[in-house]
């Protein structure tokens, strides 16, 4: 609902009357469950869809590790299954499944689960609305996501599946001559991104929407959660940029499909083919492709950063510290992340001088991460700390975000990146961020929200086995690429270990790879406690953490519609520990009259951030 | 396990910190130490980052293991109500801008010599020992003629364009002489290649339809590996070359050895070989 017309109709066209428990008709299992307009049931939708991608990304990654710590040797069972020649992998599958690992758990996996699953199901629970702006362009975000999938997993059947790295790079990804997964996979590959962006960019928009319009009365902008600003602040990244990606994607495709010429220089010779004609540029893919990417990498946190604020806050009983700064980083972050996408291309030809700002701006978006870090250990300080599991995969996040972005301040000089670029430096640095922070992040935010979702609670216990057992192994699998990337190890080789100066590294490699199957099965944990938990968890009410936000108002499991009443805002959602009232939280809804003050004394109680 | 979980958080960095600091003596740090003057520079630079990183990685852990072992034991009453405090953020805002600020200004200087053509020794730039083509999945090597010399830039581009006959070829191995700046022309016949020597820190994408300046001076006479750092197709992790240094008369022995081989017609005498070529060409 808008904050100035709280009763005006909505824009799916239903009366707001119509909403609430009562005299709402039956819709039917498929309306339902399946093509479901409801926020909530898309949520879930992305979030199951994802967990079970997260899976299919983690055995493409396994491949990958094998083949590092065991190099040719038969890989068990998939290896039978999938690579040729007797369960070997061989140098061409091998790059499928890097390029396929990350193109699953970047596109289907990190992306999705942060605004598909959590961005659905949060923004309207947070800020008081009784759904998205948008509700039918919001089933077609997560419908569109399935000839994405579909796309995807097409192109496996074709030359052994796209093999050109997820960046896609030409003229590998361009000339169907390069590879022998640059034929009929790339053009499905790049179909599968396209609909991936068509999917993100409903959702963008949907989301932009529902927080600029919709939130309850007395929900203003600084009282929003900030889980709703990393949302926010995302769709709005996601808005700008990807219609770059989408734009490059398209031009790929005519260069690959209709005989044009964007990526194409002239007179080249691949793989004995007649002399290519054209003058294009390969470096333009860098640039258009980084525009959005590098941006992406932001889409890929903030709003996982948003959630572990609000958990943090909530298990530390205490309110934000820095709410302000905390926004104003998120904005931050946005705004940098626009320039900085030259940091991918110091040694790729370009102009070197372009080296130099970008530099200097990517050294400067380390700042506002650096502030997030303080103010999360602030929010701890003085608080009275609960160990959930929700709270543990949250300090996790804080732990291993300062070892992503620390790591990434050595690449950012470019100097010494010469030396780095696409070693095992960059791949120990992203995966940090991206499993060490986001997905810890999500696993927190799994947790937390979990009752919320289907009315009761994970299971703790297996929760916390799966936190520790997680934790270890990814600490044993990508810490060491850090000293696999000082040791010069490049990233995306088959057999590193026919270079002499890279052979001693196998026993390491084969520790990691050790780690990462540890890894990889914990998260059968994880499944199996979110799918017990679903049908025999226990039963919770409406607020089982004692948190402040809108959604802890909305029954557990919220029906459509959400709330009951329509939600009045008094506060931010972090007055935990409030002198005005007896309990240690106060929630947003929650109306205490302020107590008298003698008069002639100066203003005491809380100052409000 | 209860309120040991700052134990918990407290190991790893601990663990990361020893397992860094063993790194060295277990072979997984640098494959060696750099072998040229601009892969000393960068060693510097990753050593002051590091030292800079490691500083603020042990505080912030520290600061975090902390807190959660001071605020998860059981206290009296509530948390601490307060939202912050702006001279901790003006002080946690302004004192990493300056750091950062001062890591990315002094990288500048090694980067503008190392990288902008104008700093580079033009002596250097104008008698280019080689160029270098990549392709699937070989370094292809074509020298000047051992005498040639350029006089200008012009030569120099036109050499480029334009492959003479007296020109010598090879294949993954590229010779340079040892304890002076030298230059190549690095090129892609087909896909995306990278110029990869991680003994002397020397690295550059070849890029399919551009011609880009490399110039770097190896320090020892030895074999150093040459590695393709991109991603150029499914042969990727066996494109592998060597770069031999040899002190300059050896490496002009070499070249004309190397010529000698080349124009071989298993007639002709062969130390005349050369001439003969150049002068047909005239």
């Amino acid at each position: 609902m808008s904050t100035l017309h709280p009763s005006a109709p909505e824009a799916s066209g239903h009366g707001h009357d119509d909403h609430g428990h009562h005299g709402h008709h039956d819709p039917g299992f498929i309306k339902k469950y399946i093509f479901s307009t409801d926020h909530k049931i898309i949520g879930i939708q992305f979030l199951i869809t994802t967990l079970l991608l997260l899976m299919v990304g983690g055995a493409l990654a396994l491949g990958v590790r094998w083949q590092l710590a065991f190099p040719w040797q038969a890989m068990p069972i998939a290896g039978k299954l999938f690579a040729a020649e007797g369960g070997q992998i061989s140098p061409e599958f091998y790059t499928m499944l890097f390029t396929m690992h990350a193109t699953v758990m970047i596109f289907l996996v990190i992306i999705p689960v942060l605004a598909g699953a959590f961005g659905n199901f949060l923004i309207p629970l947070m800020i008081g609305a009784d759904d998205m702006a948008f509700p039918t362009l919001n089933m077609l975000s997560y419908w569109f996501m399935w000839p994405a999938i579909f796309a995807f997993g097409l192109s496996f059947f074709f030359g052994g599946g796209p093999a050109a790295g997820w960046t896609s790079y030409p003229l590998l990804s361009v000339l169907p001559q390069a590879a022998p997964g640059s034929g009929t996979a790339q053009t499905f590959w790049l179909i599968g991104v396209t609909l991936v962006g068509v999917s993100s960019m409903m959702g963008s928009v949907n989301y932009m929407t529902t927080i600029i319009n919709m939130r309850a009365p007395g929900l203003t902008l600084f009282r929003m959660p900030m889980t709703i600003w990393g949302m926010f602040v995302t769709a709005i990244l996601q808005a700008f940029a990807l219609p770059v990606l989408t734009a490059a994607g398209f031009m790929q495709l005519c260069d690959r499909v209709l005989g044009t010429c964007f990526f194409i220089p002239a007179g080249l010779v691949v793989n004995n083919a007649a002399p290519t004609v054209g003058g294009g540029q390969v470096l333009l893919w860098q640039h258009l492709f980084w525009f959005y990417s590098h941006p992406a990498v932001y889409i890929m946190v903030l709003p996982a950063m948003g959630m572990v604020s609000d958990m943090i806050c909530c298990f530390s009983r205490k309110p934000l510290f820095g709410y302000k700064p905390m926004v104003y980083s998120i904005a931050a972050i946005a705004g940098l992340g626009f320039i900085v996408w030259g940091h991918h291309m110091f040694i790729s030809g370009m102009n070197p001088a372009l080296g130099m700002t970008f530099m200097i701006s990517t050294m400067m978006i380390a700042l506002p991460s650096a502030i997030k870090v303080f103010n999360w250990i602030g929010t701890m300080w003085g608080g009275r700390i609960q160990f959930t599991t929700a709270m543990l995969n949250s300090i996790a996040f804080v732990s291993m975000f300062i070892v992503g972005g620390l790591s990434g301040i050595f690449m950012a000089a470019v100097p010494v990146d010469i030396y780095f670029h696409d070693t095992y430096f960059i791949v120990a640095h992203f995966h940090y961020v991206l499993f060490g922070a986001t997905l810890f992040g999500v696993f927190g935010g799994i947790h937390y929200w979990f009752p919320k979702m289907f009315g009761r609670m994970m299971n703790e216990r297996l929760g916390k086995l799966h936190f520790v057992i997680t934790f270890i192994a990814f600490n044993g699998t990508f810490f060491p690429m850090h000293l696999l990337g000082i040791a010069g190890m490049p990233r995306r080789i088959a057999d590193p270990y026919n270079y002499g100066y890279l052979e001693h590294l196998l026993p390491l490699n084969q520790f990691m790879t050790y780690s990462a199957i540890v890894m990889g099965f914990a998260q059968f944990l994880l499944l199996g406690n979110f799918f017990y938990s679903m049908f025999y968890g226990k039963k919770v009410g409406r607020n089982p953490w004692n948190a402040n936000g809108l959604e802890w108002t909305a029954p557990s499991p919220p029906g459509h519609g959400n709330f009951e009443t329509l939600p009045i805002v008094y506060r931010g959602p972090y007055e935990y520990a409030s002198p005005l009232t007896e309990k240690d939280y106060l929630m947003q809804t929650e109306f205490v009259p302020l107590p008298k003050r003698p008069a002639g004394e100066a203003q005491p109680g809380p100052q409000h951030a | 396990m209860g309120r040991l979980w700052w134990l918990f958080f407290l190991a790893w960095p601990i663990v990361a910190v020893g397992w860094s600091w063993a790194a060295p003596s277990q072979g997984w740090w640098f494959p060696t130490a750099a072998m040229s003057p601009l892969g000393a520079e960068i060693d510097n630079l990753f050593y002051l980052i590091l030292v800079i990183v490691s500083i603020v990685f042990v505080a912030t852990n520290a600061a975090l293991a902390y807190v959660i072992w001071r605020f998860s034991r059981p206290q009296e009453g509530k948390g601490w109500f307060f939202h912050g405090s702006h001279n901790l953020e003006v002080l946690w805002t302004i004192a990493p801008a300056g750091i950062l600020l001062f890591i990315s200004l002094y990288q500048l200087d090694v980067w503008a010599r190392f990288r902008i053509k104008r700093n580079a020794d033009q002596q250097a730039m104008l008698q280019p020992i080689a160029e270098v083509t990549a392709r699937q999945f070989e370094w292809r090597i074509r020298y000047p003629a051992p005498d040639r010399k350029f006089k200008n830039e012009k030569e120099v581009e036109d050499w480029l364009k334009n492959p003479r006959p007296d020109d010598l070829h090879t294949v993954n191995d590229l010779h340079v002489p040892t304890g002076r700046n030298v230059a190549i022309h690095l090129r892609s016949e087909d896909v995306l290649h990278s110029f990869f020597l991680p003994d002397l820190r020397v690295k550059q994408d070849a890029v399919p339809g551009l011609v880009i300046p490399v110039w770097f001076e190896a320090n020892a006479s030895k074999n150093y590996e040459l590695v393709c750092a991109e991603l150029c197709g499914w042969g990727h992790y066996k494109m592998k070359g060597r770069v031999v240094a040899q002190q300059e008369p050896e490496f002009r022995q070499y070249l004309q050895e190397l010529a000698i081989h080349q124009f071989d017609d298993g007639v002709s005498k062969a130390d005349g070989d050369q001439q003969d070529s150049q002068g047909e060409d005239e």
